[in-house]
Parts: structure tokens; sequence; C-alpha cells
């Protein structure tokens, strides 16, 4: 009944994992790949507050304009780089609603897109769904999950539309410099391809600041840039995101949007104006206390002498297994025998195989207390 | 603020480990730190937030909003200094507005309570004004909230 482009799709592979790990009962999750923080009580009034007025209504298929200049004003203050609310700026249902209306909006059937590997599960099916090619590049823990130059470049044929970035990046918690980035956005130009950057964890860059592609040089026309406020607001529920790019891409990817899903929820969309207009202090505070996380899990599994690359955003650790088992038969009997949960390495792609998941964004008690039974688990794989 | 009193602020008793484990600093560092911040008088007490309601200690509470005369070259802080001396008396704030010393008074009971404000408070040469505010309920002290707190209705595992 369904169409071949569904059914070559392949539900994610750890489907059953998943099972397991909703089914058990008093595991300490180490696998949430969202924020343990309710959304910051300020934000929430805010919606409440805009219920209770009747913002119950359609808005814009851009966005509420005032969150749109929102918006503009930040990432201008942010990177430097001026959208113009009127027409670069489109607000979605999160991030995930962007990210499939950026490659709808450019992609033709043949069109090859390039995504690094390991990334986030969503990346190669929107691709599929609409007849692209998804070209898979594989980076590795030696560097840092970065791609090179010359890695991206093999990859590049004369149907190669774009590619697809994640930094700070789920899974593995690498960030780029700014050398990186501007190899990258070289190759981007030379070849000219678009960048589809989703710096969803933008604001979880715990070593300097972040650099947006838009701001290099050239760049803003060519990058298709997603954010939104799911993660530093800790506001997942509230599926708020936006496209930045030019004129052109955003009134395609508005064309669609319109037809699918009209807008995002107006009470949602005026949470996010308190979040990115007031929202600051609470943001750092979160922002703190996971890098408070961050350096007691990487302490501590470094002690356990796991291979770490540098884990310096997002809240993922991506530790390689040294060769214990395989991620999925690693994950499981951590799960079953220690009650820990994580997120096997090859979810993400396959040269995730070998590795597993870690987020930190659970307690700190909940993580050092992750952190000791990881431990017995590794030592009673060594005897 | 620097990191450890940051993380003091919100947990005293968390163990020097753990701190080393999230500043990166040494344990010898971090002991050094707290001492030095303890002898300068940064951090004044470490203090643990009880609810005494929940003890079955039920004290009584009141608010005493003050008004006074201020003296030649000692402003409100001779009468404010007096009053901050008494054990029945957790806290006192020069405010600004209708009144000049708001004071946060303890007591067994409302008569205690009533009796110091009366006997002790308002009869102080300074004070010609006394405003009693006794407390019903507690709902959040020293940035606790005192009701239930929220749960993260998360699920346990996602992308």
């Amino acid at each position: 009944m369904i169409s071949k482009r569904v059914s070559k799709i392949s539900s994610s592979g750890i489907r059953k994992f998943f099972d397991l790990v909703l089914g058990a009962e008093d595991v300490i999750s180490l696998g949430v790949g969202e924020p343990d923080f309710i959304t910051p009580w300020e934000i929430r009034e805010s919606a409440i507050y805009a219920i209770e007025k009747g913002y119950t209504s359609y808005t814009s298929n851009y966005g509420l304009l005032e969150l749109r200049k929102a918006i503009s004003k930040y990432i201008y203050d942010k990177h430097g780089v001026s959208y113009n609310y009127e027409n670069e700026i489109l607000v979605t249902s999160g991030v995930s609603e962007a990210y499939d209306l950026a490659i709808r909006t450019i992609t033709d059937p043949g069109d090859e897109i390039i995504v690094v590997e390991p990334s986030y599960v969503a990346y190669k099916p929107c691709i599929i769904l609409v007849d692209g090619v998804a070209v898979s590049l594989p980076t590795s823990i030696e560097n840092n999950f970065v791609p090179t130059y010359e890695e991206i470049e093999k990859k590049i044929t004369d149907k190669t539309k774009a590619i697809v970035l994640n930094y700070p990046n789920n899974p593995t918690g690498a960030i780029l410099d700014k050398k990186q980035m501007e190899e990258i956005a070289d190759v981007v130009v030379n070849h000219d391809l678009i960048l589809i950057s989703d710096e969803i964890y933008e604001d979880l860059t715990y070593n300097g600041k972040h650099i947006s592609f838009s701001s290099l040089n050239g760049m803003k026309d060519r990058t298709i840039l997603l954010n939104g406020f799911s993660k530093a607001y800790a506001m997942t529920g509230w599926r708020v995101g936006y496209i930045a790019s030019n004129k052109e891409i955003i009134e395609g990817a508005v064309k669609i949007h319109q037809y699918t899903s009209i807008c995002a929820p107006i009470m949602s969309q005026m949470a996010a104006i308190e979040a990115i207009t007031n929202g600051n202090n609470t943001k750092q505070e979160m922002i703190d206390e996971y890098n408070r996380r961050r350096r007691i899990i990487v302490g501590r599994l470094k002690e356990m002498g796991l291979n770490l690359s540098e884990t310096k955003g997002a809240f993922y650790v991506f530790p390689s297994l040294n060769g214990y088992l395989g991620s999925e038969e690693f994950s499981e009997r951590l799960l079953k025998e220690k009650k820990v949960a994580v997120v096997p390495g090859n979810a993400f792609g396959d040269c995730g195989e070998g590795f597993i998941r870690i987020s930190y964004a659970t307690s700190r008690k909940n993580l050092i207390d992750a952190a000791d039974r990881i431990s017995e688990f590794l030592n009673s794989l060594k005897e | 603020m620097d990191e450890i009193l940051k993380i003091l602020e919100d947990d005293a008793r968390i163990s020097y480990k753990e701190l080393t484990e999230i500043t990166g600093l040494s344990e010898e560092e971090i002991e050094k730190k707290v001492k030095e911040y303890v002898d300068k008088g940064i951090i004044k007490r470490f203090k643990a937030v009880i609810d005494l309601e929940k003890v079955g200690e039920e004290k009584v509470y009141a608010i005493v909003d003050l008004k006074l005369n201020p003296v030649r070259g000692e402003g409100y802080d001779l009468t404010a200094k007096r009053i901050s001396n008494f054990p029945q008396v957790k806290e006192v704030y020069l405010v600004s507005g209708a009144y000049d010393l708001s004071v946060l008074v303890e007591g067994d009971n409302i008569k205690d309570v009533a009796f110091f404000v009366s006997d002790k408070l308002a009869t102080l040469d300074r004070v010609y004004h006394t405003t009693t505010h006794f407390i019903l309920k507690k709902y959040k002290e020293y940035g606790e909230t005192l009701f239930e707190t929220e749960k993260n209705h998360r699920l346990a595992i996602s992308l």
C-alpha cells in the first residue's frame, strides 16, 4: 500500500532497542536527546498569558513578525549577519520541519546531498523522500568527527547539490574551529554548493564562541541556516525553529510550509519571543550546568580508558568502545546488566559502529551513578 | 561569581571530589579556595534549608514593618543593629517606600510574636509605627519552592 519511497526509508534500526529501554524500569537513562530541564517559568508564563489573551489563531506563514524581528536581531547581534525579517527568515515547527523544508526546496530527483556522518537520524530519510540521493561522508574519531577538505571533495560529483552539517554535533559533541569552517566553506564555494547548516546546538558551545557558517565570507547566500529554541531554552515540546537564508530559498520554503503546516503554533511562537528577548540569563545557567556535567562524564570515561574525541559542544559524548563488543550488544547488555541506557552509535550511520552516544542532559547524581555502573560493566567485560 | 561559589550556593554538601570533577581543579586547590572564602567571610556559613512544616515543628513567623526616626549621623543603623541582635529576628532590611525597616520575626506561637513586637520592637526609642503581617503559608524560601516540584515528562530515550 505504501509508496516505494517510503519503503526505502528504514525505520530506525534500533527500534527494538528503544522498545527495550522504554519497557525497562529503574533505568538511568543517558539516552535522551533533549534537555532534562523544564522550560524556564517566564517562558511558560508568556505562553499561558498568550492563551489567556486569546492568541489561538494562525499566524503569517512566515511566523509572527515580532518573532522574526527578534530572530533577525539575535543573529545580527551574535554573528553580524543581517537577515531581512520580511523575507529571509521563516519560523517553522522545530528544526525538523526546517530541515525537511530546506531539502524539499532545493532538491530535484537525482540530486546528491552529502551527509556528514555520524549524523542526526533525520538527515538521510528526508533526502530519500524527495528522490534525492543521500551520500554518506563518514568521519573518524581521529579527526574529531570533522570532515577535511579532501574528504568532502572526494564525494562531490556533478550532481552534488548541497552538504549537510551539524556543529555542535549530535551525536559526537564535536564543534568546528574557524580554520575548519573556512576550509569547508571553500569547498562549498569552489563547487558552487549549498550548505545546510543545522546549528540547533549553537549555544551549547563550551570552548569559545560558536561561529555561524553564514558569517563567513561569501557564505550568507549559500547557507541555509537552521536553528531553533528546543535545546538552549529547553523548549523541545514547543516545536519552534527557523530557517534563515536568502530570499529565493525562503520564498520557496514558504510555499511548501504554507501547504503542509501553515505555521508553528502561535502560543509557542509567543513563548519563543520571550525566550529570545529575555531568556539569556536562565539559558546561561543551563549551559553552565551542562558544562559541569560534561567535565564529570568526560573525566569519568577517560578514567575508564575509553577513547574520546574532543567534546566541546551539544550535550553528547561519543566514546569508542575500543573493541569491547559492538554498539548494539554493548548497549543491550549495559541496559540489562547495569540498568543504564545509552544509544548505540550505529544508529547515527555505519561509521558510528563501535561507539555509543552518551547524553549528559541529566542530573549530576545520575551521571555519576551511571558512570560507576558503566565502569563496573567494563570491568566485568575484562574478566 | 566564581564557579565554586555558584555550585556551593546551590549545594553546600557537595564533595570536594565532585567539585574536582566539575571544575577540573585539584582537590587541594579547591580546599584552599573554600578555606579562603570562609576565612574572608565570603562564605558565612553552610546551612541546610529545612521545611519545618514537614518536621512538625511549627514556628510562627511575621513580617514586621517599622517606621522610625533616623538619628543624625547614624541614620537607621543604630536601631537596625539593635533589632538585628534579637535572636527572634531572622532578617532585617532597610527598605524604600512607606516603611523604613522590614523585619522577619520568629516565635513559637502568635502570642509569642505579638508580645515580642509590642514589648521589644514598638517600644524602641526611635520606632514610632509598626505593622505586623503574620505569615500564613510559605511557598518559597531561600530560592527554594516549598511545594511539590514539577517533573520532566520526557521519554527515557530519544535521538
